[in-house]
């Protein structure tokens, strides 16, 4: 019901551009496309999920029938205010830079028990996954991101994913930075982040999680990057895989110091 | 393991003596991201790991754009001579189709992702990134404006033969353009190119009206 008002409003407001004089045309394109988010931005869908993921945290279960109040996602077991902006980081449990998606997936191994099926969007206990990560992105709301680059292991995946963002391959020759490294860029109407920039960057990088009004899904971090991806023709990339990581720890390191927005709301 | 520990252990080492990633010179850490770029991804549907192998322009490209500075000219000129030589032009000497089917062709955005199906037509995707038509108004802007493109140019035989070569391999121009090989990479046929040229180039195509 929502989706189809939303959809509606937008044709209304794009027959309105029709009709709209040639010499005003960008001003008036950029004018629909604002007055658009702010239809959509009232009443965020998220908020379902973010329920959702606070009674997940809460809840026992898995073969050891505990919670994930224990989990820590890098500022102390069970702290969630303020992990969402300062990961992906280093812990030494594991000796490895993890994103949010990862660390929950792992903290369901080693608290709950459970072999976590997390290798496709929104199935098995990824589904779970989505919500965890809605909710916990909420809770730091406002805040600065804050990504570390302290310890080596930190600077090396932040390196990674520089050169990872410049990339090209595929049959089409491109890489992130096709997109992204420009201001003021569009493909049709969808305004493109210049993701090298401070302010772009980490806006862009808080938007995820995001509930999607063309599918009525919600998407984390890891699902965005996959379907950038899938556009640039490459193959799947993995769940919370090493590049994703570190592409996380470059887009979130380049924005740090933006106040975070997510969950948000996309066409 | 111990192999991982040790390249971390080398790239931490360079990351911090501030002299990793020399420009020209292929680093510790260029070669760990396409070692994890190759372990990052699964095939899926049509879109194999091949994909994530990178030829000399891609490869000389993405080293280059890194460091925000242009292609060594020796390098430049060496890549676009080969990509020069890929672009092969109408056998039957006509390079100017349907601008009708061409327009149809620059509104398609689909094919070659896994989630196409193989032996789909592709669409030409032209205006993701270009204004061509003034009747669009949805229209990308990493591309510059195709607007008139016939009428500015004329249809000449040298404007003719760089439009095709354009669409067909547009990194024998500008190596690090950020336009597909349409016509090199097998995302547009012949025919399909033809009709784009139409569009371009038509005098009765919208584009030049």
């Amino acid at each position: 019901m929502r989706k189809q008002i939303v959809r509606s409003v937008f044709l209304a407001a794009g027959l309105g551009l029709m009709a709209g004089g040639a010499l005003a045309q960008k001003t008036e394109t950029e004018k629909g496309i604002d007055r658009y988010r702010e239809l959509i931005a009232d009443g965020n869908p998220a908020e379902l999920w973010e329920m959702q993921g606070q009674e997940l945290w809460k809840k026992k279960a898995g073969p050891n029938q505990v919670s994930l109040e224990k989990c820590d996602l890098g500022l102390g077991a069970g702290v969630v205010k303020g992990a969402f902006v300062s990961l992906p980081r280093y812990f030494a449990d594991t000796g490895k830079v993890m994103d949010l998606e990862g660390r929950l997936a792992h903290c369901m191994k080693t608290i709950q028990g459970i072999e976590p099926k997390v290798s496709t969007y929104n199935r098995d206990d990824h589904k779970n996954i989505v919500a965890l990560v809605t909710w916990i992105a909420a809770e730091s709301k406002g805040m600065p991101v804050n990504v570390p680059q302290n310890h080596p292991e930190e600077k090396r995946v932040y390196e990674v994913g520089k050169r990872a963002f410049f990339y090209r391959a595929g049959p089409y020759d491109f890489a992130c930075a096709t997109c992204h490294a420009e201001d003021n860029k569009r493909i049709r109407l969808q305004g493109l982040p210049n993701l090298l920039k401070k302010e772009p960057a980490g806006s862009a990088y808080t938007s995820w999680p995001a509930y999607r009004v063309s599918n009525g899904e919600l998407w984390p971090m890891n699902k965005r990057l996959e379907d950038c991806f899938r556009q640039q023709r490459f193959p799947e990339l993995k769940f919370s895989s090493e590049l994703s990581v570190a592409l996380s720890m470059y887009m979130g390191v380049n924005g740090n110091g933006v106040a975070s927005l997510a969950p948000t709301i996309k066409r | 393991m111990s192999k991982k520990i040790v390249l971390t252990a080398v790239a931490s080492a360079l990351v911090l003596a501030g002299c990793a990633g020399q420009y020209g010179a292929m680093s510790d850490l260029d070669q760990m991201t396409q070692g994890i770029v190759k372990v990052s991804f699964q095939e899926k549907g049509i879109a194999k790991l091949d994909r994530l192998n990178q030829d000399e322009v891609n490869a000389a490209c993405s080293a280059a754009e890194m460091f925000g500075k242009d292609l060594d000219a020796s390098v430049r000129k060496r890549v676009e001579d080969a990509n020069m030589k890929t672009i092969k032009f109408p056998a039957d000497g006509k390079f100017i189709g349907d601008w009708k089917r061409g327009e149809s062709i620059a509104q398609g955005g689909r094919g070659m992702t896994y989630s196409d199906s193989a032996g789909s037509a592709n669409g030409g995707n032209c205006y993701n990134c270009h204004q061509i038509s003034k009747a669009e108004i949805s229209y990308g802007t990493l591309g510059p404006s195709l607007y008139q493109y016939g009428k500015l140019r004329g249809d000449g035989d040298a404007v003719i033969k760089y439009t095709w070569g354009k669409l067909y391999n547009a990194k024998a121009y500008n190596a690090c353009t950020n336009m597909p090989r349409f016509g090199h990479a097998g995302i547009l046929t012949e025919v399909q190119m033809k009709d784009l040229m139409a569009l371009l180039l038509d005098p009765n195509s919208p584009v030049n009206k």
